[in-house]
This record gives C-alpha cells, structure tokens and sequence, in this order.
C-alpha cells in the first residue's frame, strides 16, 4: 500500500494517522478534515472549554484552542502527512478509491479511513440567534461568547450527558438554567431507570429545573431573529436568552450516499473496523463495528489501530472486542460508566452512597457483573473496569 | 518540605494526594516511594486515583500511563510530563520535597 487518505482529521483520523506510522506504514498519508482546526478534544468543549477562564482567555492562542490540542508540532512533522483541513469530502468512487472534494480537487489512493464522526441531530425549523447545537471547537466558542455576555436565562433540550453537562457549566457561570428532556427520565436507555434517576437528581441539587416527559415544539424569536423563548409540546412556554440543542447526533454518512458502501446508522463494518471493501475501514463515531455504534472517546482511539492493521493486511486479521467505557463530569461530580449492560440487569451499590452522590454500583445479571457504574469513585471503578475487560470474563460472561 | 503521612500508612501499592498547589501525589510502589504532580496533563484527573503497576501509573479516566521515576508519560493520550519530587522518610515520617516550577517545562 502506497497511499492512504483518511477523511477526517479529529480524534479517530489523529489515531488512525498515528496508528499508521506506528505499524510501519511509510507511503503517502493525508487527512482531510471539514473544520479548519487540527485535531483538538471534544470532551472538555462542554464544561472547563465553557467554564475555565485560563482555557477561555489565558492561551496566548486567539482561538484558546491550545488547551484542547492533541497533537504537537513535533507529532505533526513526524506522521509527515498532508493535512488538507477546512476541506469537506463531498463523493466517493469506491470502484477507483477516489475521494472527490469540495476544493474540486480528487485523491485517489490505495487505502481509505473513514472517520467523519457525527453531526448534531437539529430541532425541525429555523435555528434564531442565541440557539446553538455543541459539537465543533466553533460552536462551543460561539456559545461561550455568548455566555460571557452576562446572566442569562438558558434552556437546554436534551437530557443526556452533552445536555447535562452543559447545564452544569452554565450554572457553575450563574446563569439560570432549564432542562427539557422529552422521556420521562434522562439517561435511562445508557443507566436503567434506577440509576438515571440518582444522576437526574443533580439537577435539582444545584438549582436546575429538569422538566420530563416533553418534547419541543418551535423555538420563538423576536424581530431580530434573536430567540425569546421555547414553546414545548405541552403547551408551556419557557422565556430563554439562550438555548442549547443537545438530542444526539446521527453518523456523517450523507457524503457516502451512493458510494454503495452499506449505511445503516453509520458505515458498516465487520468487527475489525473494515467495510466489504478491504481497502477501505472505517472508525469512530461514523462506523457502526459489528453491528453497534459507539459515540465514546475510547472507542474511537481504540477502534485505529485495529482498523489500520486490516488495513495494512487487506483483509480482516484482528477484530477489537473492547469493553464499553465513558464518563461524564456533572456538578463536580464524575460519572463513571463501563461494561454491557442489558434492560433487566439488576444494579447494586456496592460502595458509597447516593446521598452523599459517590457511589459505586455493579449491575448484575445472572449472578454475574455486566457493568460497573460510579459517582466519584474513580480508583475502585478503575479496579472493577480492568476486571470486566479481563479476557476469562469476556469468554464466560 | 512537606510531611505527607507515616510510612506504617502509606503500605505497598497505596498512594495519597496532597491538597498542595498543584496537587501532589505519593506512591509506595513495591516499597518504592515516588511523588508527583497529581493531575494528569491530559485532561483533569486525579494520577493518586489510579491504578498502580511497577512504577508505572495509569489515569483513571483515558489510560493514559506514566513513569513515576521520570514523571514522562510511557502512552498516549497524555503527551507531556508531569513533574517529580523528591521523597524521603525521616523517622518514620514520609516527606516530599518540591521541585522548583521550572522543572514542568518540557
């Protein structure tokens, strides 16, 4: 193999770059990334990027990217790759291994990564001033400057982890938050019903209304196109400064409509992170692995290096089984997640206590331990996660 | 110099944080004691909550390892070192001894 592309310069293209170089690939390489930015972190984009003055204003950088980066000058010299970055991958020609971009130009080349990621799922109508989905380093900084103008009233939609995270930065900046969840409890399809409802009460522990069981109907603006307020599905109307979107995201596939690659709630893949097509595998949050997609960091770190080594061989020789993982920072309270959990599994807390919202908890099925889930109890989570991914558990479980 | 606790309390494969600026963490690795800063230079975590192997210690939250002979980091995700400090024991008390701030340049 002579020349590799991969669509996508973030975090699972940075790792696939890398995993490259490290397994001795020596041909041309070029990423293609649609922002303008090098790969930078997402996690912190939600909180200490919202929250954290030294990450705000305290970076020599304009942008205040520095923080978040996670490359160097010297890495980037090393992979000696071809960065072609605010450049957005429009078509591609599986049969010639041609990716067509929106520069006009067309790399044609031996090996292709698929690693686009996701884009936020957006409410149905026109999105005013003040309403912002978070996903990119630009739509965090448009929303942090938005924020700094002064106490707000914010209406977040969407209950999960980006949707609480950014209620707790928002509150942690004084502003008056409210969060609109459209099931009847947050984080239930990721915690089960009993353990979503100790995390959905941190809400209310620091003064944020959590409203269930409603959905969004329009967003309303003023004259200025700027937003006023949420209109819910109920009826009620919520007055908002601004509002955060935070429903999901769905797999940036739509460039890949009629590459004939199989799409299905991502790019489909065998369990070693390659399509029908041996030349071209796919990572991260775009590929759907073995028929499940994760949206997680380490999923997408992880998934590169096994995806990059069929990708060197032709052929699937090494499938990834890895273990379930994320966290979520809330609060000041670190939620800590791994294992697979099934509807039934019976959660325990083992350790700690909600009411003091550090806890360890096993869910069990069978007799045995499926996940492990902890508020602030990283080192025995850390010990309990190990366990779980140990190979003899993985075989019996 | 700052006391950190009796050695009888920090056995084998224990660590303990101190609330210092930054943080400090102390290791007794096998019998080894080791003392960094706490935070790993990835992202916010605590490297005293971690899991401890040899010498090496692995960040609670994205794995990422570190030497605690050298403070450098032996795995992604992390990319810079974190600072060491010196420890010794004098009558049974175990004591860190800081390192000046520019010994985090790297």
């Amino acid at each position: 193999m002579k020349s590799v592309t991969v669509i996508g310069a973030c975090l699972a293209g940075l790792y696939a770059a890398r995993a490259l170089r490290a397994q001795g690939y020596d041909g041309r390489l070029t990423l293609v990334g649609d922002e303008p930015h090098l790969p930078y972190d997402r996690p912190p984009l939600s909180k200490e990027f919202l929250t954290d003055p030294a990450t705000a204003d305290g970076s020599a950088d304009p942008a205040g990217e520095a923080p978040l980066a996670l490359t160097d000058a010297e890495e980037i010299a090393g992979l000696d790759a071809e960065w072609l970055l605010g450049t957005r991958a429009t078509r591609l020609d599986t049969r010639h291994r041609a990716v067509h971009l929106d520069t006009g130009r067309v790399l044609t080349t031996d090996g292709i990564v698929l690693a686009t990621g996701a884009a936020p799922r957006r409410l149905p109508g026109p999105a005013p001033a003040g309403s912002y989905t978070l996903r990119t380093l630009d739509d965090a900084g448009a929303l942090r400057a938005d924020l700094a103008r002064g106490p707000a009233r914010v209406v977040v939609i969407g209950g999960g982890f980006i949707g609480a995270e950014v209620a707790a930065s928002c509150t942690a900046l004084g502003h008056q938050v409210t969060v609109v969840e459209a099931a009847p409890l947050p984080l239930v399809p990721q915690l089960g019903e009993k353990m979503a409802e100790l995390c959905a009460r941190l809400h209310g522990d620091h003064g944020v209304a959590l409203l269930t069981g409603t959905g969004v109907r329009e967003l309303r603006a003023d004259g200025d196109g700027r937003v006023t307020a949420v209109e819910l599905t109920d009826g009620r109307l919520l007055t908002a400064d601004i509002v955060v979107t935070g429903i999901g995201v769905r797999p940036a596939t739509d460039w890949l409509a009629g590459s004939g690659l199989p799409l299905a709630d991502g790019v489909r893949c065998d369990a070693g992170c390659t399509t029908p097509i041996p030349a071209i595998v796919a990572v991260g949050d775009v590929a759907q692995v073995a028929g499940a997609r994760a949206e997680h960091w380490t999923s997408a770190t992880e998934q590169a290096a096994t995806a990059v080594h069929n990708l060197l061989a032709g052929r699937t020789v090494r499938t990834h089984r890895a273990l379930p993982y994320f966290w979520s920072d809330q609060y000041g309270v670190r939620i800590q997640f791994a294992g697979h959990r099934a509807p039934g599994d019976v959660p325990r807390i083992v350790e700690g206590s909600p009411d003091d919202r550090s806890f360890l908890a096993r869910y069990e099925r069978d007799g045995r331990t499926s996940a492990v889930l902890a508020l602030n109890r990283p080192r025995p989570f850390m010990r309990l996660r190990r366990e779980l991914a140990r190979p003899s558990h993985a075989t019996t479980g | 110099m700052i006391p950190v606790c009796h050695l009888a309390d920090l056995p084998a494969g224990e660590s303990v944080r101190l609330d210092t600026a930054p943080p400090i963490a102390v290791f007794n690795a096998d019998g080894e004691l080791y003392a960094i800063d706490d935070t790993c230079t990835h992202q916010d975590a605590s490297l005293a909550d971690g899991w401890l192997e040899g010498c090496l210690v692995e960040c609670p939250l994205h794995a990422a390892s570190f030497d605690l002979r050298t403070g450098a980091p032996v795995c992604l995700p992390a990319r810079r070192p974190v600072r060491t400090h010196p420890v010794t024991v004098e009558d049974g008390m175990v004591y860190v001894h800081l390192t000046a701030e520019e010994g985090t340049a790297a």
